[in-house]
């Protein structure tokens, strides 16, 4: 039996077409031994549920710009469900204000990465939310 | 046995969980892939292979967007895709991009894409990739296109895994000694030169027809280390023909897909395709039985003493020959020597 690769789909869904920060993590990611499934801008729910299930992807990273995280990340995640997916982390980037990130953890999202994150940090949460290790604190 | 038969019902994610396993080489995987195994054999598999940038991922995106175009008279035409893309040496970790050139598919319930990291492979294809094209087939899919990492000269491990292979080009890459290196030229079934609105497109076909011209007309089989002559008019030896393609716009992809069929129709009409199936399968089980091989020989070795040897060869105090010779001298004592 080979090593788990932890396997990440990173996509932009909605209009905005600016992807830096999408292609900085999934570079990170990989960096960390990680296989990254880039998917490119401009997803609907529905392919990025469907690309997640083809890919059997352990977590999902979203990159969203454009103010419209509250519609979107419900009906990914409803989505995910349908699949079966219910397992998968979901997580964001992008411009997120603060007082929709508990109302977004408390709907299943793993973690909230806006302006001036450590990759590093991205990295450990996948890790340990894929292991399902306890958190350090 | 369950995830097999979920598999056999048409469960996408049982097909997608499956891979995984497969992927990591787990004893689930293998025994749901032997149980399924009988239902393998059905698909048309194709191989697009071609240096990085030829436009591959777009080739592929409009080849199987071309088969799911719902056709008077013909029957519904399932497609699955494999995407490999390389693996870091450094991290293991990889970035596969090939599923952004083929948002078309999306939404289609009979197209399955799987992107693969080759996870230290060197061939063009991942180790497991024969196994997940196994899943695939098992799955029902009538064609798997297998989109191999961007391919230089020797990448040709494809060749023994699709039934056609496509190998593509593109303007301005290259010159006519290029076109008569071995490798991977002389695994086409069809050559493609995609973007050909470009310029530099009528140097090319011409560097690749002359290639093909010396070559003419072998049978690719191999006896004796030679490649068997025939004679010039043997309708019976595919001619490897070239189709001009301009992926992005769509143009050539009907002239190809025609070219594909015919090839399909020779393989069998000649029982080749038989014969690549005997070849495919062999080889698979050589690299098996490899495979196995080493990691049953490594069981046997304590860590320790694999690492003392290997220090020893690295301050140049026994060569690597000598230390193969210890290591496996060490198998031969048999088992009481070294406790496993």
């Amino acid at each position: 039996m080979d090593e788990r690769k932890i396997r990440v789909l990173i996509a932009k869904p909605g209009l905005d077409g600016h992807d830096r920060g999408a292609k900085v993590v999934a570079r990170a990611l990989r960096d960390a031994g990680m296989e990254v499934i880039y998917t490119g801008l401009r997803q609907t729910p529905e392919m990025i549920a469907e690309a997640a299930l083809q890919e059997d992807a352990d977590a999902v990273g979203l990159s969203i710009l454009s103010g419209a995280h509250m519609a979107l990340v419900p009906r990914v995640l409803d989505l995910l469900k349908t699949n079966g997916m219910q397992d998968v982390k979901l997580f964001l980037g992008g411009i997120i204000p603060d007082e929709d990130v508990p109302e977004l953890k408390a709907m299943g999202v793993m973690g909230v990465y806006g302006p001036g994150t450590l990759t590093d940090d991205i990295i450990n949460d996948i890790r340990r939310a894929v292991f399902q290790e306890p958190s350090p604190e | 046995m369950k995830l097999a038969e979920s598999v056999l019902s048409g469960n996408r994610l049982a097909l997608s969980r499956l891979i995984t396993q497969v992927e990591n080489n787990t004893p689930e995987g293998l025994e749901a892939l032997g149980s399924l195994f009988a239902n393998t054999g059905r698909a048309h598999l194709i191989g697009v292979t071609g240096a990085p940038g030829t436009g591959k991922s777009s080739l592929v995106n409009r080849l199987a967007r071309h088969y799911r175009q719902v056709q008077a008279g013909r029957k519904d035409t399932s497609v699955a895709i494999i995407a490999v893309d390389p693996s870091s040496p450094f991290s293991g970790g990889a970035l596969l991009g090939d599923r952004i050139r083929m948002r078309d598919l999306s939404g289609d319930p009979n197209v399955f894409i799987r992107s693969m990291a080759s996870r230290g492979s060197l061939g063009g294809l991942a180790r497991s990739t024969s196994g997940v094209v196994q899943a695939l087939d098992a799955a029902g899919y009538d064609i798997i296109l297998i989109e191999t990492v961007g391919a230089g000269q020797a990448e040709v491990d494809i060749a023994r895994l699709a039934h056609t292979t496509l190998v593509v080009e593109a303007p301005g890459l290259g010159d006519d000694i290029q076109a008569i290196k071995a490798g991977i030229l002389e695994i086409a079934d069809i050559l493609v030169i995609n973007k050909a609105d470009r310029p530099g497109v009528e140097n090319t076909e011409r560097a690749l027809r002359s290639m093909l011209d010396l070559s003419y007309p072998v049978r690719r089989s191999f006896r004796g280390g030679n490649l068997e002559k025939v004679k010039a008019k043997d309708e019976s030896i595919w001619q490897v023909p070239i189709q001009r393609t301009v992926a992005t716009e769509g143009t050539g992809i009907q002239e190809l897909s025609e070219l594909i069929s015919r090839h399909k129709a020779y393989l069998v009409e000649t029982n080749e395709w038989e014969r690549r199936d005997q070849e495919r399968l062999e080889s698979e089980l050589e690299n098996l039985i490899r495979l196995t091989l080493m990691r049953r020989f490594r069981s046997t070795v304590e860590d320790d003493r694999y690492r003392e040897i290997v220090s020893r060869l690295i301050s140049r105090s026994i060569s690597p020959h000598q230390a193969v010779a210890e290591l496996l001298g060490g198998l031969n004592r048999g088992n009481g020597d070294h406790p496993v």
